[in-house]
């Protein structure tokens, strides 16, 4: 039983990384109706902007010191911190310590920034056009930012460790009346799905409570009717356009902790946040957050030993976990034309 | 659009057919004077790199290229020489192989056997390289032997640690200096014994494909005839980014020792997670948990930070060895890249070295005499201790490192610690050793 | 001419020119100049681009006829490839049935997931491929490891059955004795072009493919799949059922794929399970859209384009840019090269990403139209002067 709940945390875990790169890919595609291949990228320049902000704070000044040696015999050269020299070595190294959590307020305005320049630089230009273009010139974008990345920072995972509060795990099971020490999970993973429910939730609230969002629902169901109206929907569909990279960056600065990030991070989740997108249904943003959530805890459940075993052993399908989300979404896609809450007529041609 | 490209066309068209008229006399066919593929017949001889430059393992491959480039200034006479000072073989002079001066061309095999086999292609069909050197992957590096057994000319592999590359796959243009699974598990096992008792209960993870496989039999293997009981072999997705469902599973297996047959961003995604879930801090059975990552790089102890304090595995190579091939080797890369080197630059590094030593003892570039030339070559001095390239196999014999995360580095590079230099003798098996049965050298190819 | 009108038998000419001197037109540079970098005219490449060709032309039939964007058609090269090496093992190195029968497991393979995949439409069609192909590609690298070989890739080895190899036949892939890797390489000058059996082999294939995908997209089939990308819900309500026009045109095009899979690995005995990845789905997706999606000539454009970058500009490494700007003054010298070392070797990829981008934003229908446009601008100031000549000219293509 213990076993079975933390596979569910595994999964809610999982879910929320994919329920919000799908939540912003469903944004963009619902508002603009734009294929956004670059949206991998996003969540992956989110992640760097934590980097950035860890190697800001650890920006030092380097001082000889002829008692040490370096690999070459020569004086050691070392380095400290700014931060430690301005605040005292206790403060600075706190202030490094919790470089991912300032990084949120620091990613937020880069990555609507982001998010502007991308829509009125060059998604703009792409409404009118095919989705074929779209994919294309979005893809060659994801490309291009990739590579920057990796010019600066290396192909290599770099650590980006949480703050020394939230490390190590918690006795979960003890808290909802299981034996102590059955089911024990990480601080950082539980903040991480605390995290992407408010963002949820505030996205969700967003569109439903504020007149800003009121007309933008009413722009994702009828645009020329609500542009007849005298209501400029272009802007809104830009800022919805940045509050969609904003979602997909912060859910990139928060996922550093729990996997060191690489420059090819946002390519291995985006070919997966589209199966989750077109599984929730085009169009629908309940449908992205419960296909992420869905898919996220099918998949701890296929690599828990015992059901892959038995998946092995009695229906003939060795490693079901490499395969599980392509046949779940098959299955789906084949009993519901729409996946799960799609919205006709949306991407069907 | 055509009529555009047809007078570009025949503007190049009467341009060539001018060129073979003005050069009448001269025209040959290239191939029927060779003894052998890509025989050099100028003042240079290029040599192919061919190291993932995009993909996951860039940075990696990098580091192989910078160290191939220093062997190439070494082997020409430029800078301070590195190791040819320190290499029991004097054959090399520092005026290139065999008197020539020593070229080379790149390739990015983005650790996938098609393009590595593709740039490899390349390198042998258009700019003549004579011998290719490089990769980080087995499936590369075996995909890459076989095309240059094919081709007719040698292949001196970079880092491939799967035992099939010089086992059910070997080929006799092919050589092997990095160690293998194998000999991972025979030097990680004494070392496990000593520190963590002859009674522990293993849960492998594993990643699911061939070297994945090969490895965790041999770390099975090893650890089994110690004592060691294995409780559970998982494999993972190679696509997995997140191993939370893989590792909490052990949490409650009665395992007291996790072993991650991971390599790069699986190793640090999975040793990272179980960091995280507090692996290290449990205590099993009555013994503390332990982690064990049987093949380590300084890339992946880079990447996983701080996680991999005191966690144990082997290295073919590591810059704070203390023997004066290391210490030339370290100096040279040092004051050129202003870091030290890795393991897979080192191994291409003697890869390099070592071909050229062979060419020039054999007397020739043919892929056969150069194959001979380095058959039970025993030689000292590239950093590794007495190292033997044993002719039945292909297989460099040497020292293996047991290294452990370090608990207080004082700056990037120490973060791994030597623990145990584990004697050749130890790793040593016969070639006919089941995880290496079924392979066959076959002929030398000189192509041609 | 072949049942080709004008136009269409002057398109197919110009593609056989172009096949068939491909040697001369991708090696200008003379071998040991610095440009010799840029020659693509070796073996390989000249085969893959050949090869690629097919994939793309055949994906361009699904895709540019009936709109149904497939992101799953790598699969159907990668099971092409398996079928051939699985030949090479059992019977021989001859490669006629191995190429036979990667075309006929394509075809049924892309018959089971097209009939299933075809079910839906727009980009739940196009995700039901991809989840296909990325299963096989997950098995094939893993479970499937006794079959594909896994990680290694399939390959031949000494103590495979081989039943049919005679004693005397080459021990390398063939065709009746014909080897396909043999080279001849003319030497002309400082010049030297290599013609290669198995470039000239998958030449003609090609463009046995392309004829026919010229006779299918003017044939009333090919109508009646461009209907089906124009207006599906009409053709529906006038009670013609379009599924099985879209099922023929889907199996046709897996069995392109099959064929250049088994191409691959005629010219080069090995499988690799990468081959089914999404990414080479995605590959053929953009060598289609860059070249020109729905055009005849695009995708084989495309297919050239990008392949060329992957294998010229990723071998391009700072040690040939010193030596093509050796004769600058040498803080220039440097500048050159760190700006121009981003952009390949290890930087190729943002090369290729930018071009995407500019081909994309500035050709909207792909090379074709980049080079109609040069065509036309060339014409209009060729006809120009011709006007006051002659007086005749001649419409732009």
């Amino acid at each position: 039983m213990d076993a079975l709940i933390l596979q569910v945390l595994n999964g809610l875990d999982k879910g929320s990384a994919y329920a919000l790169i799908a939540l912003g890919l469903t944004l963009i595609f619902g508002t603009l109706g734009v294929v956004n291949f670059a949206h991998g990228a996003l969540f992956m320049i989110g992640a760097f902007c934590a980097v950035t902000v860890q190697r800001l704070l650890s920006l030092s000044f380097v001082t000889v010191d002829e008692t040490q040696k370096d690999f070459l015999g020569k004086p050691l050269k070392v380095e400290t911190p700014y931060v430690e020299a301005w605040f005292g070595p206790e403060v600075g190294a706190a202030i490094i310590d919790w470089s991912v959590p300032l990084a949120i307020i620091f990613a937020i305005p880069i990555m609507l920034a982001v998010g502007f320049i991308m829509e009125r630089g060059l998604i703009k230009h792409f409404y009118k056009r095919e989705h074929a273009d779209q994919i294309l010139v979005t893809f060659g974008l994801a490309i291009v930012l990739q590579e920057l990345v990796k010019h600066y920072y290396g192909a290599n995972p770099i650590p980006t460790p949480a703050p020394d509060a939230f490390k190590g795990s918690f006795d979960f099971g003890a808290l909802i009346g299981f034996d102590p020490n059955t089911i024990i999970y990480p601080y950082w993973r539980l903040v991480y799905f605390a995290f992407s429910a408010v963002i949820i939730a505030g996205v969700f609230s967003f569109l439903r409570f504020t007149t800003f969002g009121m007309v933008v629902r009413a722009g994702m169901a009828d645009r020329e009717t609500v542009g007849l109206l005298g209501i400029n929907i272009d802007r809104r569909f830009t800022i919805m356009f940045g509050i969609a990279a904003a979602v997909a960056g912060l859910a990139g600065v928060m996922y550093t902790p729990i996997n060191s990030p690489n420059y090819h991070m946002g390519m291995d989740f985006l070919v997966l946040s589209f199966v989750v997108v077109v599984v929730g249904g085009m169009g629908s943003l309940p449908g992205a957050v419960l296909a992420g959530f869905l898919l996220g805890i099918l998949e701890s459940f296929a690599s828990f030993s015992p059901i892959k075993n038995f998946f092995e052993n009695w229906l003939f399908l060795p490693s079901i976990d490499q395969i599980i989300i392509y046949l779940v979404a098959i299955v789906i896609l084949l009993t519901r034309p729409r996946g799960l809450m799609g919205r006709k007529g949306v991407m069907e041609e | 659009m055509s009529k555009l490209d047809v007078t570009r066309r025949s503007v190049l068209k009467t341009g060539s057919v001018a060129g073979a008229g003005l050069a009448l006399p001269t025209i040959f066919t290239a191939s029927s004077a060779a003894a052998y593929t890509n025989e050099p017949t100028g003042g240079t001889v290029t040599l192919g790199f061919n190291v993932p430059q995009t993909g996951p393992y860039a940075d990696e491959g990098n580091d192989e290229l910078l160290a191939q480039q220093l062997a190439v200034d070494h082997l020409n006479g430029v800078g301070d020489g590195g190791c040819l000072n320190t290499f029991t073989s004097k054959a090399l002079k520092g005026n290139g192989i065999l008197g020539k001066q020593v070229e080379f061309v790149t390739g990015d095999t983005q650790t996938k056997s098609d393009a590595a086999r593709a740039s490899a292609k390349s390198m042998i069909e258009k700019d003549g390289a004579i011998m290719i050197n490089g990769g980080s992957s087995s499936g590369v590096a075996i995909a890459v032997q076989g095309l240059c057994q094919d081709a007719g000319v040698i292949f001196m592999a970079g880092l491939t640690h799967s035992n099939d590359t010089t086992g059910k796959d070997k080929k006799a243009n092919g050589f092997r200096h990095f160690f293998n699974g194998y000999m991972s598990g025979a030097a990680l096992a004494p070392v496990l014994e000593k520190e963590y008792g002859s009674d522990r209960r293993a849960y492998h993870l594993t990643a699911d494909y061939t070297w994945g496989w090969t490895q965790q039999e041999s770390i099975a293997a090893a650890t089994e005839a110690i004592g060691w009981e294995t409780v559970n072999n998982v494999l993972t997705p190679l696509a997995s980014t997140d191993f939370s469902s893989y590792i909490t599973p052990v949490l409650n297996s009665g395992a007291d020792v996790l072993v991650l047959n991971h390599y790069g961003g699986n190793m640090v995604n999975s040793l990272t997670n179980a960091i995280q879930f507090g692996l290290l801090d449990k205590l099993v059975n009555g013994k503390d948990f332990k982690i064990v990552v049987p093949l380590y790089s300084e890339l992946m102890a880079a990447g996983a930070g701080e996680n991999i304090k005191g966690v144990f595995g082997s290295m073919n190579w590591n810059w704070q060895l203390q023997n004066a091939g290391t210490a030339a080797f370290v100096k040279s890369f040092g004051e050129k890249y202003g870091k030290p080197p890795s393991n897979s630059a080192q191994t291409c590094y003697a890869q390099t070295l070592l071909y050229a030593d062979a060419c020039e003892r054999a007397g020739t570039f043919n892929p056969c005499g150069v194959g001979e030339a380095l058959e039970d070559f025993e030689f000292d001095g590239l950093g590794n201790g007495p190292t033997w390239y044993r002719g039945a196999d292909h297989q460099c014999f040497k020292d293996v490192l047991v290294v452990k995360g370090a608990e207080n580095p004082t700056n990037a590079y120490d973060t791994l610690e030597i623990v145990e230099i584990t004697p050749r003798a130890q790793v040593e098996y016969d070639p006919e050793h089941p995880m290496f049965a079924g392979g066959n050298l076959g002929k030398c190819n000189p192509g041609a | 001419m072949l049942g080709l009108d004008r136009k269409d038998t002057r398109l197919l000419i110009f593609v056989v020119l172009l096949a068939l001197c491909a040697p001369f037109l991708l090696n200008p540079f003379p071998t040991e100049s610095a440009m010799a970098q840029f020659n693509a005219g070796y073996p390989d490449l000249m085969q893959r681009f050949a090869i690629y060709g097919i994939f793309a032309i055949g994906f361009n039939i699904l895709f540019g006829l009936t709109g149904y964007l497939s992101f799953g058609h790598a699969a159907f090269l990668g099971v092409g490839s398996y079928s051939t090496v699985w030949m090479f093992k059992l019977l021989s190195y001859n490669i006629v049935p191995g190429i036979i029968l990667s075309v006929i497991v394509a075809g049924l393979f892309a018959l089971l997931i097209g009939f299933i995949s075809l079910r839906r439409s727009g980009i739940y069609f196009s995700i039901l491929t991809l989840a296909f192909a990325q299963m096989s590609f997950a098995l094939a690298y893993s479970v499937l490891t006794p079959i594909t070989n896994g990680e290694t890739g399939l390959q031949v080895y000494t103590d495979d059955p081989q039943y049919l190899q005679s004693v005397g036949s080459p021990n390398v892939p063939n065709l009746f004795g014909i080897v396909m890797r043999d080279t001849y390489t003319l030497d002309v000058g400082a010049w030297s072009f290599d013609f290669n059996n198995g470039y000239y082999f998958c030449a003609i294939l090609m463009l046995i493919a392309f004829y026919l995908s010229i006779r299918i997209y003017r044939s009333p089939f090919g109508l009646m799949l461009r209907a089906v990308k124009s207006n599906q819900q009409r053709m529906n309500y006038t009670g013609l059922s379009t599924r099985p026009y879209t099922l023929a045109a889907f199996v046709i095009s897996g069995m392109y794929a099959g064929l250049a899979g088994g191409l691959l690995a005629s010219m080069d005995p090995l499988a690799g399970a990468e081959r089914m990845q999404w990414t080479a789905s995605g590959e053929v997706v953009l060598m289609t859209i860059l070249g020109g999606v729905g055009t005849l000539i695009g995708p084989i454009l495309g297919a050239g384009f990008i392949k060329y970058f992957e294998n010229i500009f990723s071998k391009i490494n700072d040690a040939t840019l010193h030596s093509w700007f050796g004769f600058l003054p040498e803080g220039l010298e440097n500048a050159v090269v760190w700006i121009l070392e981003h952009f390949v070797g290890a930087g190729w990829h943002l090369t290729l990403g930018l071009l995407f981008m500019l081909v994309v934003i500035f050709l909207p229908g792909g090379l074709v139209e980049g080079g109609q446009k040069l065509a036309a601008f060339v014409t209009r100031r060729g006809s120009d002067k011709k006007d006051k000549t002659s007086g005749s000219t001649e419409p732009a293509e």
